[in-house]
């Protein structure tokens, strides 16, 4: 079997400047042919043959899961550019300013057909420097993308003041500290930060440490999305904690947006890793701790009205 | 237990194609084939000829006597003949062709996200807009009507009547469609790892469900009595006579621990082609669950394209990954 074509998703609020990495990434000469699945056409200004455009069909998944959605466009469009393999190494999706990532992620996730032949790399959100905190008062999805993404480029920061610049970040940090933010002008970021980064390959996943623990930090409340995560100096025992974070993602799901998590089983030499979007889990064995690492249990939530205090509580129960 | 019978490969000539292998056909007794690259490839080894038919890749195809009809995500329709002349039957700009389907007198239906297109064959255009994008187009058998699967179901449409179609209701996403030869039946795959069919005219639900994976291939049998399914680690083949499969066990034939990608049913006998994921192809006959041969495990990738000739004297293959075949049965039909 050919290995997995990795692909990024572009996510941003409109104008954030998503389009203009769009074509920086699509006419710079850096040796990687990419099939881009555009939102709407005319804006790419390029005739590649390889572009295609989406229909933003988001599906409800008939099987009992209520925010089990995937992007029925993305399915039809993979399984096509499949019959192409070799023409292309990677594949970006462009998602409209209003689109909800969770779809997409999940499309990754559920689709069989779309798990075996290509790899969720990592969801990239462009946002504006001057107008975020505007976009966070009164557009919810603005709020979903930062939640979700691996990557955050802080774009036009030529625009904004660096007092307030630090304020933008500080909102990014309170909604989610574990993404990596780029600061820039009219995206001119190295592409090797944003594509080919494998935030989703379960044995890099856990780059745990988030980035708020950098001095200067100071935290901001007041967005309803928020990350937390508990750990545990130790093992935790399986047979508490899989019921536990199963009940957990089936009832609270749709408010957790994305979770993940680095677990030591007692006599497992092997690290289990999981992560998920919504209601959906992934979770593998993978590889060993090694000799120097704490075999330390670490979970991660970002989500919307998280039940903190729980979580924590029934984590810590999960104690081996 | 003894194992498949092993008679018949070396019956089979093999060639290389290049390129994933979306859909095949019969021009006669020669094979001809529909690739990722936009190409037909009519005949196989020595003295084939390669037509470019797309500037793009093949997305979907469907043969018939004397020509093979596919669509490209250039958006073109093209029809290819034995000659290798092509003519243009539609053009949907910027789009991909999602769906192909070929009906009675020439005609030729196809979907590109919502809008689906049927042409009759005097060049008569007709478009529906489904309401969902349509990955599953298939002509009723008799009269100019067509089933179009979408989200939450089916509609039954005649092209040439004014007013809504016929909806086929079921939630859940929709992916390909069939109709039985007598007319009576429609089913389609799901995203959702079944089949849901309808009993016409009084659209009672059918479910068949138990599919580790999704179905995307079926076929009727020649008599049109069985309707066989892939998806499983088994061909799945649903027994169609009298009520439809309503309380009936499928057959499971050619049970191997691989799942199966294509199916194709002899237009004449009631043995069964099946293709597998890891390239391998038996025959098994329904009657007796004998197996052979066709195709060895190889490299490749899964069998993608599976069909029949005509007179059910040869059987055209191909995979994934661009390799193809065709087997002549020894001594007549199977």
């Amino acid at each position: 079997m050919s290995e997995k074509i990795p692909v990024t998703v572009l996510t941003g609020y409109l104008g954030a400047g998503k389009t203009t990495l769009l074509n920086r990434i699509l006419t710079e000469n850096h040796g990687k042919r990419y099939a881009v699945i555009v939102n709407e056409f005319g804006e790419v200004g390029i005739d590649n043959e390889l572009v295609v455009g989406a229909d933003e069909e988001v599906f409800e998944m008939n099987n009992g899961c209520i925010c089990c959605t995937v992007r029925g466009d993305l399915i039809r469009i993979i399984e096509g550019l499949m019959k192409r393999r070799g023409k292309f190494d990677a594949i970006i999706i462009e998602t409209t300013g209003l689109a909800d990532p969770a779809p997409v992620a999940q499309t990754f996730f559920v689709d069989e057909d779309v798990q075996s032949r290509a790899r969720l790399d990592a969801i990239v959100t462009v946002v504006d420097a001057k107008w975020l905190a505007a976009r966070l008062r009164d557009a919810p999805e603005a709020k979903n993308q930062i939640a979700f993404a691996d990557v955050i480029l802080v774009n036009k920061t030529d625009l904004v003041a660096p007092a307030d610049l630090a304020e933008v970040e500080a909102r990014i940090r309170g909604i989610n500290p574990y993404a990596r933010i780029i600061r820039t002008e009219r995206c001119t970021v190295p592409l090797a930060d944003v594509l080919d980064r494998g935030a989703f390959d379960l044995d890099r996943v856990l780059d745990l440490e988030p980035a708020f623990l950098e001095a200067g930090h100071h935290h901001h409340h007041d967005d309803d999305v928020q990350s937390m995560s508990v750990e545990i100096a130790g093992e935790v025992d399986p047979d508490r904690f899989m019921p536990w974070i199963n009940d957990i993602i089936q009832r609270d799901g749709p408010d957790i947006l994305r979770s993940k998590g680095i677990l030591a089983f007692p006599g497992e030499p092997r690290r289990f890793v999981y992560q998920g979007v919504h209601m959906i889990l992934d979770g593998d064995l993978q590889r060993e701790w090694k000799p120097d690492e704490p075999r330390h249990s670490k979970i991660v939530f970002i989500g919307r009205n998280l039940k903190t205090d729980e979580i924590r509580k029934g984590f810590l129960a999960c104690k081996a | 237990m003894a194992g498949p019978n092993d008679t018949l490969t070396r019956h089979v000539e093999s060639a290389e194609l290049g390129s994933h292998v979306t859909g095949l056909g019969f021009f006669g007794t020669e094979p001809v084939f529909a690739t990722g690259d936009g190409e037909v490839i009519i005949g196989i080894g020595a003295g084939s000829r390669r037509v470019a038919v797309h500037t793009g890749g093949i997305l979907v195809a469907a043969a018939e006597k004397g020509r093979i009809v596919t669509g490209g995500d250039d958006g073109r329709i093209v029809a290819t003949a034995s000659d290798g002349t092509t003519t243009e039957l539609g053009h949907e700009k910027g789009r991909w062709i999602d769906a192909l389907a070929l009906g009675p007198s020439g005609a030729v239906a196809w979907s590109a996200g919502k809008t689906v297109t049927a042409r009759d064959g005097k060049g008569g255009i007709k478009t529906f807009a489904a309401p969902s994008s349509s990955r599953g187009l298939a002509f009723a058998p008799k009269g100019y009507r067509l089933a179009i699967s979408h989200v939450d179901g089916a509609s039954l449409w005649f092209p040439n009547v004014a007013g809504a179609p016929e909806r086929l209701e079921w939630k859940g996403v929709h992916l390909d469609v069939v109709w039985s030869a007598d007319g009576r039946f429609v089913v389609s795959s799901m995203q959702e790892n079944q089949l849901h069919g309808w009993k016409l005219p009084e659209k009672a639900h059918m479910r068949m469900s138990g599919y580790p994976g999704k179905t995307r291939s079926l076929s009727w049998s020649g008599d049109g009595t069985w309707l066989a399914t892939s998806g499983a680690e088994a061909a799945i083949v649903w027994p169609f006579s009298g009520n439809g499969p309503m309380g009936k066990a499928p057959r499971e034939c050619g049970v191997r621990p691989r799942r199966v990608t294509t199916v194709a049913f002899h237009p004449k006998s009631l043995v069964l082609a099946i293709g597998y994921d890891d390239g391998m192809i038996l025959l098994v006959r329904l009657t007796d669950a004998s197996e052979l041969v066709v195709r060895h495990i190889a490299p490749g990738g899964a069998v993608t394209a599976l069909g029949w000739d005509e007179h059910g004297d040869r059987l055209a293959f191909g995979t994934d990954e661009g390799q193809a075949g065709c087997l002549t049965l020894p001594g007549g039909p199977a």
